[in-house]
């Protein structure tokens, strides 16, 4: 049999994705300022807009489905009773 | 030309007839270049009505050819090659001549330009893919099997009235463009709309498409819903209401996606946001706006059915399609990790993936039409596709928490199929303009700027963002052995009250009226019972024969077929009565 990857089982190398992926963050916000702007609408002038926006879309849809759990969850086998 | 050859239709439906009796290479040969011939046909074809023959009195149209029609026969072809190419080893003959129907009857519709047409081609894809659902052979999957055949005879019966209306008002079989105005044109459209999965007419396609089999669920997630997108930019561009269903859909199923723990119901609940942006972009009617509906079907078709092929892999390699029993995959499954991360991210319409270029049109017809609620929704959404589809689909699967499972990639034609999907979604990504060049209308649309590119990461990024820290937290909701109530619960347990409620009141009117009314109803329902029984009987027994079934394994598959049907017909005709006295009524109110 192949051998297996275990690249993350290494907790250094999660370390080093996450390291990477928080500079890309920075480095999408600095290159903002670096494009010629194109916004679609007055709010997408402020600089950020679309990753502010990004950021609290996803925060809220994890809180409204955390809501709407309550409401839709049921056990595996209801549709059996 | 190739006008003078059999409609790619026809080309699928009789081919599949000889399946069965084709056996090893041969056979996968032979299944394989259905779809290549089909092709050929099609690329070849001049513009305007061709294949036109008289029927009744009345003109039928099996080829209406033009940019529209031409760029759907294109990619259902493409999908349902490698559909059949990730198919391939499937040692069940009903799957593939099923497949093959369902693709054949999908292109029927597409290249319809008449009413009788499009509805056999309509109802034939609505029996071909209930046995698509059905090939599991689990009961799970045969009960879903019947709610989905119900529901999508009722869909048809609503287009059947609808189309027998408007023949009746226009004395001609031809459709084009019909609109919103008048009862026919609502009745066709709401069957229609049905097959698009249109909320609140949905719930159907997260029941059923999880309970396929591993390679059957690649099909249904291509052709019906898509094949329906097509009618409604033929028949309902600018339907302004359909802005609303839109916004809707890509707006409420992405809540249920973030729950759902069966990975191909995550799927299935993306798709139906994925509809949503089509919806949309119909909606909106615009040059722009159709243009991104008809390329994001095409976009959509590919990384979905990449997608569901991935996870069709993960199902039959473990056996198990769960977030909270599989993980770790990537392990020993890295050509499936990868290749399930590129349709994750072209879903997620990542600069450089085929969803990037063509969703990326419907948003901005949104910004040229000044619809600023609508912009914020689809932007909340894409957030919330890259969430569910694009992170959680590949963390849950391939990371997250290590199973223990050691499963292999899948068979070779498996991962050849996934991997020219891929490769498809990332050249549409990077070279936009052969895709564009096949769309209806000419595209004066450049999806690369810098301020899109960037405004798009940013979007994305930040999402990811928010799914990392909230991982990391723990506030993340877990993921739960359980299943989420949709609006199918009206018709599974509502449906069930109500009929024991009709039961009970019919028990107490049996008792009063035993000998007059009741008598013939129930000998009726017991006369269409059996005679459907025996009929179906009669035939299956037959082929069977042929096939060399004898004695105890012939005994076992009659017990089996007539139990199926007793037990089956009787909602059916239940449902049949209902719906065509509700076409009597339509008939005596108009």
């Amino acid at each position: 049999m192949k051998k297996e990857l275990t690249f993350f089982d290494n907790p250094k190398n999660v370390k080093k994705l996450l390291i990477t992926f928080y500079c890309s963050l920075v480095i999408l916000l600095i290159s903002e300022f670096f494009i010629h702007p194109h916004p679609a609408f007055f709010f997408e002038h402020v600089k950020g807009f679309s990753a502010v926006y990004g950021f609290f879309s996803c925060v809220l849809l994890i809180f409204l489905a955390k809501l709407l759990r309550l409401i839709v969850m049921k056990k595996e086998n209801y549709y059996d009773k | 030309m190739t006008s003078n050859m059999l409609p790619p239709a026809i080309i699928f439906i009789l081919a599949a007839i000889l399946i069965p009796f084709l056996k090893g290479k041969t056979k996968s040969v032979y299944m394989l270049l259905i779809p290549v011939a089909a092709f050929y046909v099609l690329v070849n074809l001049p513009y305007g009505n061709i294949w036109t023959y008289e029927f009744w009195g009345y003109n039928l149209i099996m080829g209406r050819i033009d940019k529209l029609s031409m760029v759907f026969g294109y990619i259902f072809i493409i999908m349902a090659f490698l559909g059949i190419l990730f198919a391939l080893k499937v040692k069940d003959d009903l799957q593939h001549v099923a497949a093959i129907v369902y693709a054949g009857s999908t292109l029927g519709v597409v290249l319809a330009g008449d009413f009788l047409s499009l509805y056999f081609f309509w109802e034939v894809m609505a029996v071909s893919s209930t046995f698509l659902i059905i090939a599991s052979r689990t009961k799970e999957s045969r009960e879903a099997g019947v709610r989905y055949i119900l529901v999508h005879l009722i869909g048809g019966l609503f287009l059947l009235a609808g189309i027998v209306l408007t023949i009746q008002k226009t004395g001609t079989i031809a459709f084009d463009y019909i609109g919103l105005n008048g009862i026919e044109s609502y009745l066709i459209f709401i069957g229609i709309a049905l097959n698009a999965a249109a909320i609140p007419l949905h719930a159907w396609l997260p029941d059923a498409y999880p309970h396929g089999t591993p390679t059957s669920t690649v099909f249904l997630s291509a052709f019906t819903t898509k094949s329906a997108v097509y009618l409604l930019i033929r028949t309902f561009p600018g339907a302004e209401i359909l802005i609303w269903i839109g916004a809707f859909m890509v707006f409420v199923p992405i809540f249920f996606a973030v729950l759902e723990n069966d990975i191909r119901r995550v799927l299935a609940y993306s798709l139906l946001n994925q509809i949503g942006f089509m919806l949309v972009g119909i909606g909106i009617g615009t040059q722009l706006a159709l243009n991104g509906a008809v390329a994001h079907a095409f976009c959509h078709i590919l990384y979905k059915g990449l997608l569901f092929m991935a996870a069709g892999s993960v199902l039959q390699m473990t056996g198990k399609i769960k977030c909270t029993e599989i993980g770790g995959l990537y392990k020993t499954m890295p050509l499936t990790c990868l290749f399930c991360i590129v349709g994750a991210a072209s879903i997620s319409a990542f600069p450089l993936f085929s969803g990037f270029v063509s969703k990326s049109m419907i948003v901005t017809a949104t910004v040229n039409e000044k619809m600023i609620f609508i912009y914020l929704i689809l932007q909340f959404a894409s957030a919330g596709v890259f969430h569910h589809a694009g992170i959680k689909v590949p963390f849950f699967t391939f990371f997250g928490h290590d199973s223990g499972i050691r499963a292999k990639d899948p068979s070779w034609n498996m991962t050849l199929a996934m991997g020219i999907a891929a490769f498809a979604c990332v050249f549409i990504g990077v070279f936009p303009q052969p895709l564009y060049n096949l769309l209806p209308f000419t595209v004066n649309y450049i999806p690369y700027t810098g301020a899109h590119v960037v405004g798009q990461l940013q979007l994305l990024m930040f999402g990811a963002l928010a799914f990392a820290l909230l991982i990391l937290s723990g506030y993340y909701p877990p993921e739960i052995k359980s299943i989420n109530l949709d609006v199918d619960w009206f018709y599974r347990k509502l449906g069930r009250g109500g009929y024991i409620v009709l039961d009970k009141g019919l028990n107490s009117l049996n008792r009063i009226s035993e000998k007059s009314i009741m008598g013939v109803v129930k000998g009726l329902v017991s006369f269409f019972k059996d005679t459907a029984a025996k009929i179906s009987l009669f035939v299956a027994v037959n082929i069977w024969l042929a096939l060399g079934y004898r004695d105890k394994r012939l005994e076992i598959k009659k017990n089996r077929l007539y139990n199926d049907i007793v037990s089956g017909t009787l909602p059916i005709g239940i449902g049949a009565a209902v719906t065509i006295s509700f076409i009597f009524l339509v008939f005596m109110l108009t």
